[in-house]
């Protein structure tokens, strides 16, 4: 239930949204475009346009908790296909951005590791290292032993033709990374 | 011709007599200068109509500032001189002694070549609507009520307030097809202008006071027209109008305020909305003596009481009966835009008939062999059009056709007892041939 009541600034939320990410809610005009061609709406809690009409309603709350802004994997599908030209993949982004700096706890908490371990390897290495990066993912998600012992066999095979390494490897130069996740860091309050 | 109504209409294109009342309005005409004196020593203040009776008016009065002609009328159910034969205020005032109370109605023939019917539309009363209050709640008004509120000149100077304590509104719900597209109120039809007034609505309040946070519940939004699908789309992000889709379950006052239960069914979220005022988009409805109008004149009207234009396609601003032309909204529900140009066209094809000596008159009409004709007049009482009259014929009452009226519907000649009516071109006899040329041959077959 949504109450209106003469404090509400009914166009807070979307003012917000479009301050962090330039994208105006209130241009969307409801087609259903994006929702009809986007690929994993069978796992989404609200449909992306659902989302849309939902920040045009300032439903804060219900957006930010909803599992659809990480399900979403930012393939663009809606973006490029939008008749009102908005980024909704950009969007999805910044909610994401909203819903970590409110400090609330992610929906989806596997999507969530997911993105940390990737990026934290990314970070330490300059490019990604899929040994280390597996087992941080793993245990973030509390699946440690049983999984990793299923997924030896995989791993082995994967070693055998020299696609997965045990020992990571570095750049040479690690300082424009660097600069890349600082300047990232700088868009986080 | 104003404050008058026609009561009788007879002959045809070219040669309609019409009878007019003029009713009496109490102020001569001719000596009135419209100096306005009488109107501002009257002491009698009534609700006033063309301000939705958000303002008064006096018991003598000119209905709105821009009114032609400038001349007062008395309202006589409101007069002390007519109610109580006291005050006279007016007849003192007066400098030219226009003031006649004992001015009596007229009636008025006139000769005319044809009638353009252009008689506009009512609205629907919302107080059918039990759950919008029933009429009931102060703060629940109409669209055309609003439109008076943001009028500089009107009874608010511009400002939309809520009625019940005059403060300045900020939350305003807008609640769209209060009548229209509702079968349950027998109105299946879509009143058309609602979602653009609606549209206007809501910028001119941010316009005139921008801390008016404006709300609107829609079914569709129908913006088909030059520049109207941009319109709206102005409203909602240039305005900050916020659109919610679905139609308000119910209003319920609490203390000053509207409580509005309502859903936006695309984010499937039920909505509840504390409102200073409420906007209802009512229905377009005909006028409520549209289908007395229509017998007087002689032309047809649809269920509603919309009259019916002779083809939906072909001839939208001709009657079904020639000479008589439809334009506004007496037809159907339009906007300003299709008004004046139906209003153009109607006046475009007056001047056709006009511009022209003779008349052409479709092949395909009735036509009575008067040696035939027994002179029941059956035929009289079937036509649609009042095409036939009695006619004298060898010393014999007979009927005849108008061929200017007559469109050819053969009413007539499948009434006839006698066979003298037919439709030319379609005799008995023919129709008998054509079936025997069709059917004959496979008769034999059978046979």
């Amino acid at each position: 239930m949504l109450r209106i009541g003469p404090q509400t600034e009914i166009t807070s939320f979307a003012r917000k949204v479009e301050e962090l990410c330039g994208e105006d809610a209130f241009k969307c005009i409801q087609c259903g475009k994006c929702s009809a061609g986007c690929p994993i709406t069978p796992f989404m809690d609200l449909l992306p346009h659902q989302v849309m009409k939902l920040i045009q309603l300032s439903s804060e709350e219900k957006v930010l908790s909803s599992s659809t802004i990480w399900i979403c994997a930012s393939c663009e599908t809606c973006t490029t296909r939008c008749p009102e030209s908005i980024d909704i993949a950009k969007v999805m982004d910044t909610l994401r951005k909203l819903c970590l700096e409110q400090g609330r706890k992610p929906k989806e908490k596997e999507v969530y590791a997911f993105c940390t371990a990737f990026l934290n390897s990314v970070k330490k290495h300059g490019r990604l290292f899929e040994a280390g990066f597996m087992m941080e993912f793993n245990a973030a998600t509390g699946k440690a032993l049983k999984e990793m012992g299923e997924s030896i066999p995989l791993g082995f095979h994967l070693w055998k033709r020299g696609k997965l390494g045990l020992f990571p490897s570095y750049v040479s130069d690690k300082k424009p990374i660097r600069k890349v996740f600082e300047t990232a860091k700088r868009f986080m309050k | 011709m104003t404050y008058s109504e026609v009561v009788e209409v007879t002959g045809f294109v070219g040669n309609y007599e019409v009878k007019i009342r003029k009713k009496p309005r109490y102020v001569d005409m001719e000596k009135c200068t419209g100096c306005g004196t009488c109107i501002e020593k009257c002491p009698t203040k009534v609700p006033s109509e063309f301000e939705e009776g958000l303002g008064m008016r006096k018991a003598i009065y000119v209905p709105f500032a821009q009114a032609v002609p400038n001349v007062p009328v008395i309202d006589t159910e409101h007069c002390r001189k007519f109610t109580q034969d006291k005050c006279g205020v007016c007849q003192k005032v007066c400098p030219t002694g226009a003031i006649d109370y004992e001015q009596q109605e007229e009636i008025i023939t006139r000769k005319v070549g044809a009638i353009v019917v252009a008689t506009g539309y009512s609205l629907l009363d919302p107080s059918i609507y039990g759950e919008y209050g029933g009429g009931r709640f102060r703060n629940v008004i109409t669209s055309l009520q609003l439109e008076r509120m943001l009028e500089s000149s009107g009874p608010t100077g511009g400002k939309v307030i809520k009625p019940s304590n005059g403060e300045v509104a900020k939350n305003v719900v807008f609640i769209q097809c209060v009548g229209s597209r509702d079968e349950s109120k027998g109105i299946p039809y879509c009143s058309k202008i609602c979602c653009m007034y609606t549209a206007k609505h809501t910028i001119l309040i941010k316009d005139h006071q921008p801390e008016t946070q404006c709300y609107v519940f829609y079914i569709d939004i129908r913006a088909g027209g030059k520049g109207y699908e941009e319109f709206v789309k102005a409203a909602q992000r240039e305005a900050g109008a916020v659109y919610l889709r679905g139609r308000v379950s119910k209003l319920y006052e609490v203390g000053d305020k509207v409580i509005v239960e309502g859903i936006d069914s695309l984010s499937g979220e039920k909505v509840e909305i504390e409102a200073d005022l409420v906007v209802l988009a009512v229905a377009i409805i005909p006028n409520p003596d549209a289908k007395e109008l229509a017998k007087i004149l002689g032309i047809p009207c649809d269920d509603y009481g919309f009259y019916t234009e002779a083809h939906p396609k072909l001839q939208p601003v001709e009657s079904a009966t020639r000479g008589v032309f439809i334009a506004g909204c007496c037809q159907f529900a339009r906007d300003i835009p299709d008004s004046v140009a139906s209003a153009g066209a109607a006046a475009a094809k007056v001047c056709n008939i006009f511009s022209q000596d003779e008349l052409v008159v479709e092949p395909r009409i009735a036509h009575i062999d008067p040696e035939v004709c027994s002179g029941c007049f059956t035929c009289m009482e079937v036509c649609p059009f009042g095409a036939i009259t009695e006619a004298e014929h060898e010393g014999r009452r007979v009927a005849r056709v108008t061929e200017t009226l007559c469109q050819g519907c053969g009413n007539c000649a499948a009434t006839c007892r006698t066979g003298a009516a037919t439709v030319m071109g379609f005799t008995d006899e023919q129709f008998y041939q054509q079936i025997e040329g069709l059917f004959g041959e496979r008769r034999a077959e059978v046979a």
